[in-house]
């Protein structure tokens, strides 16, 4: 992972902390940074010069304001500046009052148009409209397949043939009129944008179509090129909206900062991960705030205070503080966690990960086998895993389906973090990063650090309070 | 296999970023400046191209260069190299040989498993596709077509089966048929996906088993992704021992500078590119191709 913008920042306002202001200068290495950082998440690098100078602008007028420090200022700055280019103007979906709704989805190949196709679709259906699919990618093999099996799944209807792009797309208009479907959603072939003869090709689509919304569907992932693709397309079919894919992973997704500064039309949908529901209405200051790595310390909070009991919690970190914390303790730490949604979202929102965390590399699953190990111990065993011996763990690993070496690993890290938190010593940096070689090393750190994230659920009873 | 310049061809322009700079032989900071940004603009990514920076303006002085020209002549003899130091062939040798593609979703694994198996049939080699995508709809059928219109053959399990089963199948077939080569289409999965990197561990575990060898395991990128793509690379290469790299979707204007990043950090070579949709269009990795199409930038001047 990258450094976090706030660690960049950190750095510089050590420097500056004596003073009370920021002179132009400072304001000039901030934005140096900010710079740095947008680049490193694939904000394209015109786009970042023109974002840098607004900041700066906004930097320089705004009178510093004493409550805050300078830091926190910027990032405000910096923060407010991206939401509201990500955001701006959003996306209100009127319906045709002549049904059907037409909606084209264009984009290079690969970004996830099909799965994005049916997940729309689906997306409709929650709203109790009766969508149906064209299928008029007919250039990669067996594309028609793949709609028509995920369009089974949730039970949308797809038309296509094997003819023309262009003839598919009439014809499925008219298929959708005449079986009265009141929103068509067509898919179409990836195709890159400087490929000039596929690009005509989907502008006659367009005209045949005429369509209500036409949606760009774009990776995540996407480098520097994202401007020219965001341009390219905006320029042969007037785009309305965007969806971002592959959103789950852990890209810091710049390319939609890039995408929606050139087209200036709204980032509609997101896509989060493989099922058909991973798929909802864009929220910008989540990106905003993942763009620069802060963290989405706001909907932690929102999430937090919904699903986490803080007395319980303060209960607990008490007992953890003291000493006193047992197996017992932990396990109800992690089911209060869980509670919160996927693991995977609740870390990648957290704002200060342990060093050497990859925020989405937690799976719910070792959860799951961490928990069967613990449920599978006596009430005594809990309170003093001490006394866990050979025959016990044996038996505990049995119970648990799991085997003998995750129990020794799971009570071994038990340990561990109790001895850390006693002292309430931090983490010893150097002997975390030990453990990268090998394969049971690799399985060593990854638990551990799961371990290391559970124990963050103790922050999460303070920023509870914090907000109170 | 296709020549590449006709394919290329279309992201050329006259107002290249080396023809433009070369019409002004001043070496001053502006040049550096203009190295920067086109190393940025081709994905190359902040720090590499710093160290790049760096180690060119180090040397340029060492040399006592003093005109643009030659600076870019290093600097596109410096990238090359980063990426030459590699031994870029293929292996086989087993019996079957097992080549498994693994990527992120999206990347273009499908299409360059046909690309390959297209290429390898016209060497008269015989060929055994394994339908290891058991989870993306249809993914079995598009490589049917392709297997189909490539003669080679395919073995396929049930949507939903376990892909280990579906190569491990695939070899003993190979092995019993005496062909010599098993493709390993696998399915798309995002790198932070830990329980699917354990399932690629075991689809390579179980290759191994039968009678087949796993030769090759090659991570297939997308050139148009950025920054990512080192990430993606990074936590492949913890789970498999990665042996190369397909960098596919170079037609397109996207450059791919990542590979820089790569080859630097975790020292995996790149050993084919894909430049097209059409089941010629994978080439060999040639660094001075690759090394051009970052260099040859698109101006709006």
């Amino acid at each position: 992972m990258f450094d976090t913008l706030t660690d960049r920042l950190g750095n510089i306002f050590d420097r500056l902390r004596s003073r009370g202001k920021l002179s132009e200068s400072d304001i000039n290495a901030v934005m140096a940074e900010v710079r740095t950082a947008l680049l490193e998440a694939d904000v394209n690098l015109k786009v970042a010069k023109q974002f840098q100078d607004k900041v700066t602008e906004r930097c320089v007028q705004s009178e510093m304001h004493t409550a805050l420090n300078p830091a926190q200022q910027v990032i405000k700055i910096v923060n407010d500046e991206l939401i509201e280019i990500l955001g701006g103007q959003a996306l209100t979906l009127a319906y045709s009052d002549k049904p059907p709704t037409v909606v084209l989805l264009a984009g290079l190949q690969g970004v996830g148009k099909t799965t994005n196709a049916v997940k729309l679709a689906k997306w409709f259906k929650s709203q109790g409209r009766n969508p149906i699919l064209i299928g008029a990618d007919l250039q990669r093999p067996a594309a028609v397949e793949q709609l028509r099996v995920l369009a089974s799944n949730i039970d949308v209807p797809v038309f296509s043939e094997s003819s023309d792009p262009v003839i598919v797309a009439r014809n499925g208009l008219s298929e959708a009129i005449s079986s009265g479907r009141d929103v068509l959603i067509c898919d179409t072939a990836g195709r890159l944008s400087i490929d000039e003869d596929l690009m005509n090709e989907i502008r006659q689509i367009s005209d045949e179509i005429q369509p209500h919304y036409t949606f760009l569907v774009i990776d995540a992932m996407t480098g520097q090129e994202a401007v020219n693709v965001a341009e390219t397309f905006n320029d042969k079919l007037a785009l309305d909206g965007m969806i971002l894919t592959k959103l789950d992973g852990d890209s810091r997704g710049g390319a939609a900062l890039s995408a929606k500064t050139i087209v200036g039309k709204p980032i509609a949908f997101a896509s989060t991960g493989e099922k058909v529901e991973d798929f909802e209405v864009f929220h910008p200051d989540r990106l905003a705030s993942r763009i620069l790595g802060m963290g989405d310390v706001l909907t932690l909070i929102e999430k937090a205070e919904d699903a986490f009991d803080h007395q319980e919690a303060q209960k607990a970190a008490d007992r953890l503080l003291s000493g006193q914390f047992n197996l017992e303790d932990f396990l109800e730490q992690m089911q209060q966690l869980k509670k919160m949604g996927p693991l995977q979202n609740i870390v990648g929102m957290m704002p200060d990960l342990p060093q050497g965390v990859n925020p989405d590399d937690v799976d719910e699953t070792r959860l799951t086998r961490v928990e069967a190990i613990i449920t599978s111990m006596t009430y005594e065993e809990r309170d003093r895993p001490e006394i866990i011996d050979g025959s016990r763990r044996s038996r505990i690993a049995k119970g648990s389906g799991t085997s003998i070496q995750e129990v020794s690993l799971l009570l071994k890290q038990f340990k561990e973090i109790k001895r850390m938190m006693k002292g309430a010593v931090k983490p010893n940096k150097k002997k975390k990063k030990k453990s990268s070689k090998g394969r049971k090393g690799k399985q060593n750190s990854r638990a551990k650090r799961e371990i290391n994230k559970t124990a963050n659920a103790f922050d999460l009873g303070e920023f509870g309070s914090f907000k109170n | 296999m296709k020549k590449i310049s006709s394919e290329l061809e279309n992201t050329r322009t006259t107002f290249s970023f080396l023809s433009r700079l070369k019409r002004n032989p001043q070496v001053d900071n502006a040049l550096w400046n203009e190295i920067e940004e086109a190393l940025i603009q081709a994905d190359v990514g902040v720090t590499a191209t710093s160290r790049i920076i760096d180690v060119l303006q180090a040397k340029s002085k060492e040399m006592k260069l003093s005109s643009t020209e030659s600076i870019l002549d290093l600097l596109k003899e410096q990238l090359k190299s980063t990426l030459q130091k590699f031994n870029t062939e293929l292996n086989e040798g087993g019996n079957p040989s097992v080549w498994v593609f693994v990527g992120v979703n999206g990347a273009g694994k499908t299409t360059s498993v046909a690309k390959v198996a297209n290429w390898k049939s016209k060497e008269n080699e015989r060929i055994v596709l394994a339908a290891g995508d058991t989870f993306r709809a249809a993914a079995s059928e598009q490589l049917e077509k392709w297997a189909n219109s490539c003669g080679a053959e395919l073995i396929k399990g049930a949507d939903g089966a376990d892909p280990s089963s579906v190569i491990y199948d695939a070899t003993e077939y190979a092995h019993a048929k005496n062909a010599s080569l098993v493709l390993a289409d696998t399915a798309g999965r995002l790198h932070t996906k830990s329980n699917l990197m354990q399932e690629l561990e075991k689809i390579v575990r179980v290759a191994n088993k039968g009678s087949g060898t796993v030769t090759e395991i090659l991570l297939v990128l997308d050139a148009t992704v950025g920054q990512n793509s080192l990430q993606q690379a990074k936590s492949f290469a913890e789970s498999v021992d990665l042996t190369g790299i397909i960098l596919t979707k170079l037609d397109g204007s996207s450059k791919g500078g990542i590979i820089f990043a790569i080859a630097e950090e975790l020292a995996i070579p790149i050993k084919l590119i894909g430049i097209g949709e059409g089941k010629e269009d994978l080439i060999p990795f040639d660094s001075e191709v690759v090394v051009e199409k970052i260099l040859d930038f698109q101006e709006d001047s």
